[in-house]
């Protein structure tokens, strides 16, 4: 057997500080009316820092910070400068790129390689790419002279700490707008690492600000009068109380929701790099990817031999350490969302889908999930309807792409499908149809900034990426 | 020789291209007509029609649905006095025909202008296009009832969408009379829906109606009413055209954001391989 | 390395036997999509394979190495030296394990046989108008008959291109199964040339191929066209090994040739073995680098983990 030794990567290219205040006009200060809480790293349970938690008056401190910066400075600033400081952070992520992996997999639990291999060079593009349009925009098609709204307010999920806070806050800058946001409460180190690259870039004071802390706030950032842009990306559920609370405002909001994708296995499909597509759809992160294929659709005539190969793959799946090189599936970010995977799990296996997982030893201390296949499933199931956003794949059966198109969208959410068929003229039918805003035909995950990203229905409004990215902090 | 009497019309609703009474009995009186008030089940009713007919207009070509506002626009034309007589001045009645003729012009071009090739970092084919985003629910605005009510039906349906639209309370006529150009135009039953009555009553049961994509408040005066409608359509996340902040030019050029307002962007990759 | 036993096995002897059994069969297996492929492979090559895991994966590379030296100035005298470096590849360390088999041209057969004898290096002989395979066939089983006179016990033939890109895939099939009949005890290894074949899809179509027809191997490459050896084309030829077992329980070696010249590049391969067909063919029998100067980077970096310093190439023999 070919047993591969540990390769870990070293945590001695990041210096954590024990304790991180908010990072509000260019400074890290201390909370006024808020507390603090600790950031764990969810493979070990081992304290990572103590955060500050902003209370209301700490986030109306940032929300002016960030409205003095937009007036006086930011606001004015032709595009080519404000391009240069994009740049410039950009080029400072590329040269910092292996200590923000290693910081993110420290505090997210996702497997190094992802970090650094996924995660960081998209967040460095992201930058370099919107880092273009900041003396661009009367070229971006949005009128001869599209301007910024003013200051953003971005709420971002764990899943993807930095890269979400690169599609924020690249091309809310790029267009012009200063913002405040606010990461999610498991995962604030990387977000106050790029807080100190703002500071290493000369980023004028105010543009950037960040504030830690949890729901409320979240709650306090959107519901204050004084942003004019909501951005949030995370579960539906508060995306649904963040659309109400901002009824009634001239406050422009894109939301980026949860989903529950179809990934259609046609039995022409180059079945090799299907099942890698499978297994890139539901395992990668973990499964915390809100477009993740987890809903897996094999035409029947190729159901068997599909699933063996599925299971035969899923078993050289290597669960553990994230800092290790050669692991393929890290830890799951929370407790809380081990609790949520375990109990839809639990649910699927009460209505009758007969549940695998391939044999692995999990660690003992953190948390941890098997990636795990449900067969037997139907769209009847609580499985097949709601996000578990964990490492567990629902596998449900059609006959006719008719069939496949309609168990597809049979589905509130609509955010990303996949297509795996050698024939082109099917891959095009079947595009039209799929009510998703991304739809990856023999392949799945793919992601870059050029490429808008979104979804139909209730995954959300607004499109994140692209020239399309631009519309949502442009007064159009 | 007596004077010729009249055949008065009857107002009523437009609904799958049919014209039918309000199922609730009701009506109520505008100008010595009796117009349709109709109820929160002809707004349901008015959806599935909607719902069933996304499938044919978006599916059809742009080329098609082009040719279609166009005829509109022809059959508008042809009408002019009718308009006119229900007091619509004349000069509105123009802009609203001219209206259809820009919007029919955007059909084959909103995918090109809005959508396009994306350079990705790889071997991948990326495209993304502009889709319709289903089934919308508009409140037309009140201040221009022929011209205002064309300048938000156009830009969704040009696109595939479908619409129920709550015309004006207090001008519906010209609303309905308009519902009778569509009738004869062409249009597929169901893309347009005509509703009379009280948008209060009404526009809170699309606004929450769970197979309603997006919800255009701009003919919405009464701010607590904006407000309660925006939050209902928070409940599945539709879109939401709010109503304007000041007063619309509505003989302005539109411009896109309407169009754009009701529009999903699809993106489609495939590897590049042999 | 016993192959699985299936119940539903496939009974793909037939297929054999016309053109259109065989083009319908080969048509009908999966694509391969180039970019998924590829990616794969790359994801492969970013394992990180350090300490005991190297140690133990040189020493088997080293076992796995064709050694190999098809030139026309071949000489008696370099054939010799060079089956005696396959025998002890490093003189200083008589743990180090010898190579999986010397690799010539069928006149040079007798000279590494002189050496080899009695030991368990297998030799390999290319045959069949080896490179070009542009020859008749009387020739080609001539030639490995002859190979197999004078002591190969592995021939190495070449298929058809030109046969197989035109469709005549009978042509190629019929070949195949000449030679094999001509190797008599010999194991015949079928060198597809993929870097002739142009795409993935026909390395499969190739593969299977050769497999139906009875080679005991697959091999990527003759080593004397520009592109020889890929991660990717060993990936699809890898995926074919295993499904035809699968289909037919009959087991199938794998062998890239041409293009692995460092540790770092072998131990991405058997990583890919690994996990791509598992332990069953992390073995010499089903699993060889066709290579040269690959062997004497295994073997410094053999030392450099023994001794914890950096060897030199004036510390290993230049054969």
């Amino acid at each position: 057997m070919f047993e591969y030794a540990p390769a870990p990567e070293s945590r001695s290219v990041v210096e954590i500080r024990s304790s991180y205040g908010l990072f509000i006009n260019g400074e890290f200060v201390d909370p006024g009316d808020g507390g603090t809480f600790k950031s764990i790293n969810p493979a070990s349970e081992e304290v990572l820092a103590e955060i500050a938690e902003a209370g209301p008056a700490d986030v109306d401190r940032a929300v002016r910070a960030a409205r003095a910066a937009y007036e006086q400075v930011w606001g004015p600033m032709p595009g080519r400068d404000r391009a240069k400081y994009l740049y410039r952070i950009a080029r400072i992520i590329q040269e910092r790129s292996r200590e923000l992996a290693v910081l993110e997999s420290l505090d997210n639990g996702k497997p190094i390689k992802e970090s650094r291999d996924v995660d960081l060079p998209l967040v460095a593009a992201h930058f370099f790419y919107y880092a273009g349009w900041a003396d661009k925009l009367p070229y971006a098609g949005f009128g001869a002279d599209p301007r910024p709204l003013g200051v953003a307010a971005q709420v971002i999920p764990w899943n993807f700490p930095l890269l979400m806070l690169a599609w924020k806050i690249a091309p809310a800058l790029a267009a012009g707008n200063t913002v405040v946001l606010k990461p999610a409460e498991t995962t604030p180190l990387t977000a106050l690492l790029f807080a100190e690259i703002c500071q290493q870039a000369d980023l004028p004071p105010g543009v950037v600000n960040i504030v830690t802390g949890a729901g409320d706030t979240g709650r306090a950032l959107v519901e204050h009068d004084g942003v004019d842009k909501v951005a949030f990306t995370g579960s539906t559920e508060v995306g649904r109380a963040i659309a109400r609370s901002v009824a009634g405002t001239r406050k422009k909001l894109t939301l980026e929701l949860g989903g529950k994708a179809a990934n259609i296995v046609f039995d022409d499909a180059p079945v090799d790099q299907a099942v890698e597509g499978i297994v890139n759809g539901i395992f990668f992160n973990q499964g915390h990817v809100c477009c993740a294929g987890s809903r897996l659709l094999i035409q029947e005539s190729v159901y068997e031999p599909v699933l063996e190969s599925l299971k035969r793959r899923m078993a050289r799946l290597r669960v553990g350490d994230p800092l290790d090189k050669n692991t393929d599936i890290g830890a799951i970010n929370s407790a809380a969302q081990l609790d949520r995977i375990r109990e839809l799990s639990d649910i699927g296996s009460a209505e009758g889908a007969e549940r695998w997982s391939p044999e692995c030893t999990l660690p003992e201390r953190g948390f941890w999930f098997a990636p795990t296949i449900f067969t037997g499933v139907t769209q009847a199931h609580r499985i097949a309807r709601e996000e578990i956003f964990g490492p567990v794949l629902s596998v449900l059966t059609f006959r006719t792409p008719a069939e496949a198109v309609e168990k597809a969208n049979n589905t509130p959410y609509g955010l990303s499908a996949g297509i795996w068929t050698e024939k082109g003229s099917r891959i095009l039918w079947m595009a039209d149809r799929l009510r998703a805003g991304v739809v990856w035909a023999n392949t799945f995950n793919k992601f870059d900034p050029t490429s808008p990203f979104g979804g139909y229905k209730e995954s959300g409004y607004g499109r994140e990426g692209g020239r399309h990215g631009l519309e949502a902090y442009l007064n159009v | 020789m007596s004077e010729r009497v009249a055949v008065r019309k009857t107002y009523k609703l437009f609904i799958g291209g049919k014209f039918p009474r309000s199922e609730s009995g009701r009506s109520y009186l505008v100008e010595q007509s009796n117009v349709a008030l109709a109820s929160r089940k002809d707004a349901r009713d008015a959806v599935v029609a909607a719902r069933a007919a996304v499938k044919g207009w978006s599916g059809a070509t742009a080329y098609n649905r082009g040719q279609i506002l166009y005829r509109i626009a022809e059959m508008l034309e042809g009408r002019r006095g009718q308009f006119v007589a229900l007091g619509v001045p004349a000069d509105e009645v123009d802009a609203a025909i001219d209206r259809w003729v820009w919007y029919a012009g955007w059909s084959d071009k909103l995918a090109q202008v809005y959508g396009g090739a994306n350079p990705v970092a790889g071997p991948y084919f990326n495209l993304s296009a502009p889709e319709p985003t289903g089934v919308v629910a508009v409140v037309a605005p009140a201040d221009s009832a022929l011209l205002g009510l064309v300048s938000v039906i156009a830009p969704a349906i040009v696109s595939g969408n479908t619409v129920v639209v709550l015309a004006a309370e207090e001008r519906p006529l010209a609303a309905i009379t308009l519902a009778e150009v569509l009738a004869t135009s062409d249009l597929p039953g169901g893309v347009v829906n005509l509703l009379t009555g009280r948008a209060a009553e009404t526009a809170p049961w699309l606004a929450s109606h769970a197979d309603v994509n997006a919800l255009d408040l701009t003919g919405v005066t009464d701010p607590a009413l904006a407000k309660s409608l925006e939050e209902a359509a928070a409940g599945t996340l539709k879109r939401v055209l709010r109503p304007p902040a000041g007063p619309v030019d509505w003989t302005a050029d539109p411009g896109t954001g309407r169009m754009t307002a009701l529009l999903e962007t699809k993106t489609v990759w495939h590897p590049k391989g042999v | 390395m016993t192959a699985t036993t299936t119940s539903d096995r496939s009974d793909l002897s037939e297929l054999g036997r016309s053109e259109a059994t065989l083009r319908a069969f080969l048509h009908g297996l999966p694509g391969v999509d180039q970019v998924g492929a590829e990616q794969r492979a790359a994801q492969l090559g970013t394992r990180s394979i350090k300490t005991t895991a190297k140690a133990w994966a040189i020493d088997l590379a080293i076992r796995m190495v064709d050694l190999t030296t098809l030139e026309g100035a071949d000489t008696p005298g370099k054939v010799r030296a060079l089956s005696a470096k396959a025998l002890r590849p490093d003189p200083a360390d008589p743990s180090c394990p010898h190579v999986g088999a010397v690799c010539v041209y069928p006149s040079m057969v007798p000279y590494a046989a002189e050496v080899l004898r009695g030991s368990k290096v297998h030799l390999a002989s290319v045959a069949t108008a080896f490179p070009s395979g542009q020859a008749p066939l009387a020739v080609k089983t001539a030639d490995t008959r002859a190979a197999v006179a004078a002591g190969a016990d592995e021939i190495d033939m070449v298929i058809n291109r030109g046969a197989f890109l035109s469709g005549r895939y009978k042509a190629v099939y019929d070949e195949i199964v000449e030679v094999k009949a001509a190797c008599g005890d010999a194991h015949l290894k079928v060198i597809l040339e993929t870097g002739e074949l142009a795409t993935y899809d026909n390395v499969r179509r190739a593969s299977w191929l050769a497999m139906l027809a009875g080679g005991d191997f697959i091999k990527t490459s003759t080593g004397k066209v520009p592109v020889a050896a890929t991660p990717p084309v060993t990936l699809v030829m890898l995926e074919a090994v295993r499904d035809f077992r699968t289909a037919t329980g009959r087991q199938v070696g794998v062998k890239p040739a041409g293009g692995i010249r460092t540790t770092k590049d072998a131990i991405k391969y058997l990583v890919m073995v690994n996990e791509t067909v598992g332990a069953d063919w992390l073995d010499p029998d089903w699993f060889r680098f066709g290579a040269s100067t690959l062997l004497n980077d295994l073997l410094m970096q053999r030392t450099k983990l023994k001794t914890g310093t950096y060897s030199g190439p004036d510390y290993f023999t230049l054969d």
